[in-house]
């Protein structure tokens, strides 16, 4: 019987190890799986590279497993935000590598990656600094940068509701990298608000089919991050 | 800036830009002034917002108590959606800016030069935290580029110029830029100026302008 249920957040991310690349769901704190990522701050695994579009805000979720030092390495879009320093802290410091990616392009890497695809030609960047040192191309008379697909050994996602199949549904724009995501990572660990019986969510309004998710915990009333950050809360 | 007897303010300028923006388009909006364009696209019109964040069919601002921490814009404020809105994640929402689905997106800039270049997601000072989100993407698959922006920056440099010195975010985007001073076009031949605000004179606008400006016949 396929169950890809685990009994806590601690279960679920108890195997992610050192230097591991995690791609992390969420944009701002719409759709950010926080209970997973504190669960991994408490599991206490270092030196990874994360994938996130920003690099979170206050001290908690994932800021706070930035400001625990445990991430080398941060691959994202739009690594500011106006309610934390951690992040810029750390940079200034020489103690945090950034990759700046284009939104867009981080989205395109992380479906190709999921997809079976090592790279693809894209217009974004051409002609600015971010295209410096990239192969380039013209098709039709327009040039176009190569990116390469992006992959993980873990994603940590977070959706409204899940079957014990791992297919998901999401809430509204906390869908955004999640899916994508969910295609790209080796071990895709999903935190749902509910986890129904198979056969309870409409086949027509699956997001996720549960062949791209691995591991499931249910939190059902998750907490929220920008009251926590409201709240002066910090993680641990 | 001394001399100046007028000119648009901010809510003008959003809404000399909402007259440009046709029945049915498919438009996204950038944060600041290019937000404020939506109050004034004419009543008449249909038209329907796309925030890159995964949502068609972005509304105002919720009402107090109608607050969803799951659905906001490309800012990360909280939105609503209208009746007839559709979610979708980050790779689809990317598709329609890359894809050429969106018809136009209206954006803040740091400078932009008389060939179209538009530099506005980095100062390249070395302290700098680099931060780039989705403007790249936007101003390399959206077809039309408009750009709302005070003419010149708070110290009264032009940010109209003949060479962008700040990083570029596209070579040759921009189509028509928005100010407090004036509407103007980037043409092949460079900047034109197609409207004066009021009690602005053309003289006035090019002494604020770091390139050559062409009169509108």
């Amino acid at each position: 019987m396929i169950d890809k249920q685990n009994a806590s957040p601690a279960a679920a991310v108890a195997d992610i190890f050192d230097g591991a690349t995690v791609m992390v769901g969420g944009f701002g704190e719409a759709g950010s799986p926080i209970e997973l990522i504190h669960a991994l701050i408490d599991q206490g695994a270092g030196n990874l590279t994360v994938i996130n579009n920003n690099t979170g805000s206050g001290h908690v979720g994932l800021a706070a497993l930035i400001e625990n030092k445990q991430v080398g390495k941060m691959i994202c879009s739009f690594p500011r935000t106006a309610n934390s320093t951690v992040f810029p802290d750390l940079y200034r410091a020489g103690e945090i590598e950034l990759e700046l990616v284009p939104q867009g392009t981080l989205a395109e890497r992380i479906r190709a990656g999921g997809a079976g695809i090592p790279a693809f030609y894209t217009a974004t960047t051409v002609g600015t600094p971010l295209a410096e040192g990239k192969e380039t191309r013209c098709f039709d008379g327009r040039d176009y940068v190569m990116e390469v697909g992006l992959k993980a050994d873990f994603a940590l996602i977070k959706c409204s509701k899940a079957d014990r199949y791992g297919n998901l549904v999401y809430s509204k724009t906390a869908r955004n990298f999640s899916p994508v995501m969910a295609t790209a990572a080796a071990i895709t660990i999903a935190q749902a608000g509910a986890v129904v019986e198979a056969g309870a969510l409409d086949p027509e309004v699956i997001i996720t089919p549960g062949i791209f998710v691995d591991r499931l915990v249910e939190i059902f009333d998750p907490e929220q991050e920008s009251r926590l950050v409201a709240a002066g809360r910090s993680y641990p | 800036m001394t001399g100046k007897t007028s000119g648009w303010s901010r809510d003008e300028m959003a809404q000399r830009a909402a007259l440009d923006i046709p029945d049915g388009a498919y438009v996204n909006l950038g944060i600041g002034i290019p937000e404020q364009v939506a109050k004034f696209v004419p009543a008449d019109r249909e038209v329907i917002y796309h925030s890159e964040n995964g949502l068609l069919g972005m509304g105002p601002a919720p009402a107090a108590g109608h607050e969803d921490p799951d659905l906001i814009n490309a800012g990360k404020k909280q939105v609503t959606a209208i009746p007839g809105a559709a979610f979708f994640h980050h790779a689809d929402s990317f598709v329609m800016i890359r894809g050429h689905h969106i018809d136009i997106c209206v954006l803040g800039t740091m400078q932009v030069a008389e060939n179209g270049d538009l530099a506005n997601w980095s100062t390249g000072a070395p302290d700098a935290i680099p931060a780039v989100g989705g403007a790249m993407d936007l101003v390399a698959g959206v077809e039309t580029i408009y750009v709302i922006t005070q003419h010149c920056t708070r110290t009264g440099e032009p940010k109209l110029v003949d060479a962008c010195s700040y990083p570029l975010t596209g070579q040759g985007v921009v189509n028509r830029i928005y100010t407090d001073l004036a509407v103007i076009d980037v043409t092949a031949e460079g900047f034109e100026v197609v409207e004066l605000a009021p009690g602005i004179s053309f003289d006035y606008v090019q002494e604020h302008t770091g390139a050559r400006l062409i009169r509108c016949n």
